[in-house]
């Protein structure tokens, strides 16, 4: 993967090019804008974005300015799934009729965060995934609905502290386990979905290559760090995303044509308390829970392995 | 090279959508506009229409969908009625505020609970202010023409149109009419071209966020905008009715020359109220009729005129506004209110939930206008009463 050596290796094989320009209005340490502005890297120009209503959409175009220098348009919260099949739909008849040159390269991408895509806009998703539009799905999960001020939503991970979900006498915070988003994608039979992470640059622009080619909807999850909401330091960013995977709380996998492949394939996990005791928003968890915690990361691990074949 | 048919009015819609050469297709089935949708899904199997069909999973989506495929330049058309509007509410704003030229036609249908589905206007009332260019329709004839010009209408505009049709009034119903041909109909609407659309050789953002330092502009310049386009809703009405024989106006009128009492109508039961007309003028009554054909941006001016030598304005609704009486009454109040000579105006609510209005009905509604005046002119108020209810 080259991760350990980025700064020597990145100038060579990263463009220069910022399609997501720099000067936004993300927080200090965001992992969304990062995980964005690779993604972005990776699809080049010839690309139409759709994005969610969400901090991505706020942070980048705020009237008269815009960080886009792709095609990009903004609507509402829960309707990326759509808009994006409309678009799609457009160039498919456009290109038919002869009203845009057949050989015209466009790739059609819907942007949205963890609300946008497992809660609110997970109809208008899972009908543009069935449908079978070519379009590639990047859901950047901040496990919260961060741009409201913490929130929880379906993905916010088990016993986080979250605005809706405080800590009280009778509350650990969140009392559900993880919505797996991915698997949703797969159960559609769509012929690509993958998990990523801006902690794995690499990887994470390899699959929004891989997935951008793919013809047909693809699905791509990519866990975005949350200083602000994750209450923890805008340094670790990086660091936090690494220890999600190596932890097994986020494996990164893929699963092409229904066959699962990991991308980082880890012998041992390390503790997921090394994880989570870097976070403020799980500071209140006991020992118990985080042996709860602990066991269903490792089920949900080896469910994954028993998938790989 | 037009022709007499017979058509049901959701048919004659979907032959409107494929003679205007329409790109995309969005639409999720409800009754009563699911006709429309699978004509038009019929005409797209056969090769009729050469358009992307996309069979979205709710009218939510439906009108998403519009919205991308319209930024990216396609010409789009959708269509839903009661319930389905409402799902839509949200999305609706979007074309016109962006500036997108979606066409739709709303089969007019009545809001649960209960459910019915059968017509009444609370679904138009609902949406009336969502910076649409609206119209309603009396007959087949007119959904068919109504939509052909809209097209025109919104891509000249570049605002959203809306054509209203009653549901099952005229969705479901076979009139004879007159279509012109695929040709004339081509020539009459130009190819679509919107001056900005997603396109990575040249690209924009769309939909950028306003704070409190900018939203307020955008809005004035919307509402600046959106007034404007009536010159070009007349210009496209009367190019309309040069080519094709039919005028179309903001406001009609029927046998209102000389009448001191009008009905105010909009929508299939105007047909109804022009033979309670008939029958009045037979008794002496001088009794005409003005139907609403352009519902937003509202005709101010032609409705004004209209009433300038009426004594006593009889307002019909389809929709109930809870605590506030019928919405076109009040509207119409609104936009007389300034005027210094004004008819007593009179409001009554009928229809709701596919209830017939007979002809006896629009009598009485006269009958009992009449009998109001002299409250009125005491300054009373006078409640809008709910026509035919069985207590």
């Amino acid at each position: 993967m080259g991760i350990e050596q980025e700064d020597l290796f990145a100038p060579r094989l990263v463009t220069t090019e910022e399609n997501f320009a720099p000067g936004h209005r993300a927080c200090i340490g965001c992992g969304e804008a990062l995980a964005v502005r690779h993604v972005c890297k990776a699809l080049g120009k010839n690309v139409i974005i759709v994005t969610a209503t969400g901090c991505v959409e706020i942070i980048s175009s705020l009237l008269p300015q815009t960080s886009w220098r792709v095609a990009w348009i903004h609507t509402l919260f829960e309707n990326v799934g759509a808009v994006v099949s409309g678009i799609e739909s457009a160039y498919k008849v456009r290109k038919r009729k002869g009203k845009v040159p057949a050989a015209k390269e466009v790739k059609f991408v819907g942007f949205g965060g963890d609300g946008a895509t497992t809660d609110i806009g997970i109809q208008a998703l899972s009908g543009a995934m069935e449908r079978g539009h070519d379009f590639l799905y990047c859901c950047f999960d901040n496990e919260a609905y961060m741009n409201t001020g913490i929130q929880r939503s379906s993905s916010t991970p088990y016993g986080a502290w979250t605005t809706t979900a405080p800590v009280g006498k009778k509350s650990i915070g969140q009392m559900t386990w993880k919505k797996n988003m991915p698997e949703i994608a797969v159960a559609h039979r769509i012929p690509y979905v993958a998990t990523a992470s801006p902690s794995y640059p690499f990887d994470l622009m390899d699959k929004v290559k891989r997935g951008v080619e793919t013809e047909g909807p693809a699905y791509i999850h990519i866990l975005s760090v949350c200083p602000t909401g994750w209450r923890s330091t805008p340094d670790i960013t990086i660091e936090l995303g690494r220890l999600a995977v190596e932890t097994g709380t986020f494996p990164l996998y893929e699963v092409i044509n229904g066959e699962y492949r990991l991308s980082v394939d880890l012998p041992e996990l390390k503790p997921v308390k090394e994880y989570l005791k870097k976070q403020g928003r799980f500071k209140h968890l006991t020992e118990d829970i985080i042996e709860q915690i602990q066991a269903r990361v490792e089920e949900d691990y080896m469910r994954l392995r028993e998938k790989v074949k | 090279m037009k022709k007499v048919v017979g058509l049901e009015g959701s048919f004659a819609i979907a032959e409107a959508v494929r003679m205007a050469n329409t790109d995309v297709v969005a639409a999720y089935p409800i009754t009563p506009q699911t006709h429309i949708v699978e004509r038009l899904s019929e005409m797209v199997a056969d090769g009729e229409l050469d358009a992307e069909f996309i069979c979205v999973e709710s009218e939510h989506s439906a009108m998403s969908a519009c919205v991308g495929a319209s930024a990216a330049g396609a010409r789009v058309f959708t269509c839903s009625a009661g319930q389905g509007l409402e799902l839509m509410h949200e999305v609706l704003y979007i074309p016109s505020s962006m500036r997108l030229p979606v066409v739709a036609v709303a089969a007019n249908r009545a809001l649960s609970a209960p459910l019915s589905v059968w017509c009444d206007h609370s679904d138009a009332m609902a949406i009336r202010d969502i910076g649409w260019v609206q119209m309603f329709a009396e007959n087949n004839q007119q959904a068919f023409d109504l939509t052909v010009c809209a097209y025109k209408i919104a891509e000249e505009v570049l605002f959203p149109a809306m054509v209203h049709i009653d549901g099952f009034f005229l969705s479901h119903v076979i009139e004879d009419m007159e279509l012109p041909g695929d040709e004339e109909v081509a020539a009459f609407i130009p190819e679509y071209k919107h001056p900005f659309t997603l396109d990575p050789d040249n690209p924009v953002s769309m939909g950028c966020y306003a704070p409190p330092f900018i939203y307020s502009e955008t809005k004035k310049a919307q509402e600046v905008a959106f007034e404007s386009t009536k010159p070009k809703i007349l210009e496209t009405w009367k190019e309309f009715g040069d080519l094709f024989g039919r005028h179309y106006l903001p406001v009609e009128f029927y046998r209102m020359e000389g009448a001191k009492i009008a009905l105010l109508t909009m929508g299939s039961c105007s047909e109804t109220a022009m033979l309670a007309v008939d029958e009045l003028r037979e008794e002496g009554e001088d009794v005409g009729l003005i139907r609403l054909r352009l519902w937003r941006p509202f005709p101010f001016k032609e409705l004004r005129d209209a009433v300038k030598e009426v004594g006593l304005l009889v307002v019909l609704d389809r929709a109930v506004s809870f605590g506030m009486g019928g919405p076109v009454c009040s509207e119409v109040k609104s936009a007389l209110y300034d005027q210094r000579k004004k008819p007593n105006i009179v409001g009554f609510i009928g229809g709701l939930g596919g209830r017939d209005i007979s002809v006896d009905e629009f009598k009485y509604m006269i009958r009992e206008a009449q009998k109001k005046e002299k409250a009125i002119e005491k300054g009373e108020e006078i409640e809008a009463e709910m026509i035919g209810i069985r207590e």
